[in-house]
């Protein structure tokens, strides 16, 4: 059974519809990329994975075992948190809420998972540093290592390089797929098609026309022609 | 100067006091970390204009204990504002200014078509800046802010962890299953108590001081939420125990000494943290 596989869903605002039937299925492992110009609802969706918006119709369904406070995410950088005293390990930390549940105060085991996933995403050494200090890069470290505190399985990353440098994106994207070959699936928002072709095993492209499928088959479609052609457009430009 | 505040330290009343005062900047100081961070500063302005509002109409009625009409209706304010943090037509900062005032010209209205005593200007001087001084604290107002005190700590603590990945990131608290709304409305409960129990010491138009100041001068200095809690709470506490003596001493406003404790204060830290800044680049 996969992962998390949405049937028939119609998105959108006060009877204003964005989204209308919206087919996919993430299995175990995938790789998945939703591309799509600014304002084709890729943000809704996202909000409505996480459960925080409610679709005008349709399923959501998790299979294996996934509840629906396993899904790490990944959000975007909200003005709060630029000037956010909190220490790195605070933030990281805060990431197993749903494992602490009712009880008031964060147990060892706890503080010890928040300890390796600052050690997998090689920001140990700024645990006990201020958050607003980071550069972009190390924020999105932190931001990471908070996601996989919450889940094992599936993250959940709302434009994981926005604001950052060529350099530092591509090391986003190398430790990303890389927490994707340890076996963590992946559903990534991004308009950076370029790089979804390269990383992502799956597309989900929104616009008025929706494609979902492999990587090759969205290469092969109309919609990921005529984009591949604007993109590498631009590129020569 | 010094004997003179040994022999003052000897009255029931100026102890009294030294207790509320130094349990309602405590307080106010642990919700200010969060109000500040959440851009909800004004949320205490507003609130104490409600409370205003509300004191003018149980005077008028005549209530004997005006805490009856004033906390919930305070309480009812702030659960509102919370609520109109996001998803609605009036943004927040237009909702709280819009009760504020509307709240304040109500109360002073009323208070003037219907005076309860001959002095209207002086009760309202009163209730906008807090008493000229602390003698009238009672030992029951005392018991009673001991047990709201102990009972904001006490959530506080508890709720510690929670609240700061509330404050931090709603959205992924909330998609993690934490319950921000819940905690969200056990704040504002939290704020509108405070306010009602600050109203009598530094008065309506201050205590928005007493709940930014403490918070935005340790955000100076320290750079983690633990750290920043903790320090405001220190320094608030030794603002509002600093302020009352030296109101004592210098027969100043209670209120308006405190605050002006509590902006020096600010100014030493924010001075603390650029030299700090400084020195790390």
């Amino acid at each position: 059974m996969s992962l998390l596989s949405v049937q028939n869903l119609v998105l959108g605002y006060d009877n204003h519809i964005i989204i209308q039937d919206l087919n996919f299925t993430v299995n175990a492992g995938d790789y998945l990329c939703i591309v799509g110009e600014n304002g084709s609802g890729k943000s809704t969706l996202v909000r409505t994975l996480l459960r925080l918006h409610k679709p005008m119709e349709g399923n959501i369904c998790l299979g294996d075992d996934l509840k629906p406070t396993e899904i790490g995410y990944l959000p975007q950088q909200t003005v709060v948190q630029k000037d956010f005293p909190a220490s790195v390990r605070e933030i990281v930390l805060s990431g197993c809420q749903a494992r602490c549940g009712r009880r008031p105060f964060y147990n060892r085991q706890e503080k010890q998972l928040a300890r390796q996933n600052m050690e997998r995403m090689d920001i140990l050494d700024l645990a006990h540093r201020c958050y607003r200090e980071l550069s972009g890069g190390q924020q999105q470290r932190v931001l990471l290592a908070r996601a996989l505190c919450a889940t094992q399985k599936l993250l959940l990353l709302d434009e994981p390089v926005s604001g950052l440098d060529p350099k530092v994106t591509a090391e986003m994207y190398d430790l990303i797929r890389d927490l994707n070959r340890d076996g963590i699936t992946i559903i990534m928002i991004s308009h950076d098609i370029s790089a979804a072709i390269q990383y992502a095993s799956h597309i989900l492209h929104i616009s008025k026309k929706i494609f979902f499928g492999t990587t090759e088959e969205y290469l092969k479609s109309d919609t990921g022609k005529l984009f591949v052609a604007i993109e590498s457009g631009d590129s020569i430009v | 100067m010094f004997e003179k505040l040994i022999q003052y330290l000897q009255y029931p009343s100026v102890q009294y006091a030294l207790i509320v005062g130094v349990l309602i900047a405590l307080c106010s100081s642990l919700v200010g970390v969060t109000l500040v961070l959440k851009r909800f500063s004004f949320i205490g302005d507003g609130l104490s204009h409600v409370a205003f509002g509300a004191m003018s109409v149980a005077s008028v009625l005549h209530l004997t204990n005006q805490m009856i009409l004033v906390l919930p209706l305070t309480v009812l304010s702030a659960i509102l504002l919370l609520r109109t943090g996001q998803n609605t037509k009036i943004k927040g900062d237009a909702a709280i200014a819009m009760i504020s005032v509307g709240a304040l010209a109500f109360g002073y209205m009323l208070m003037n078509i219907f005076p309860v005593s001959s002095n209207v200007s002086g009760d309202v001087c009163s209730t906008l800046f807090g008493s000229t001084s602390l003698l009238t604290v009672t030992l029951a107002d005392v018991l009673v802010c001991a047990v709201m005190s102990i009972v904001v700590l006490a959530v506080f603590f508890l709720l510690y962890n929670k609240i700061f990945a509330v404050t931090f990131d709603e959205n992924f608290a909330t998609a993690v299953g934490t319950k921000a709304k819940r905690y969200n409305l056990i704040l504002a409960v939290i704020i509108a108590v405070i306010i009602v129990l600050a109203m009598d010491l530094v008065g309506s138009l201050l205590i928005s001081a007493l709940v930014i100041f403490p918070a935005l001068s340790a955000m100076r200095i320290f750079g983690s939420f633990k750290r920043v809690t903790i320090f405001s709470a220190i320094l608030s506490v030794t603002c509002a125990f600093l302020g009352i003596i030296a109101s004592i001493l210098l027969s100043t406003p209670v209120g308006a000494t405190i605050v002006a404790a509590a902006v020096s204060a600010f100014f030493v830290c924010l001075l603390i943290g650029a030299l700090k800044k400084e020195k790390h680049t």
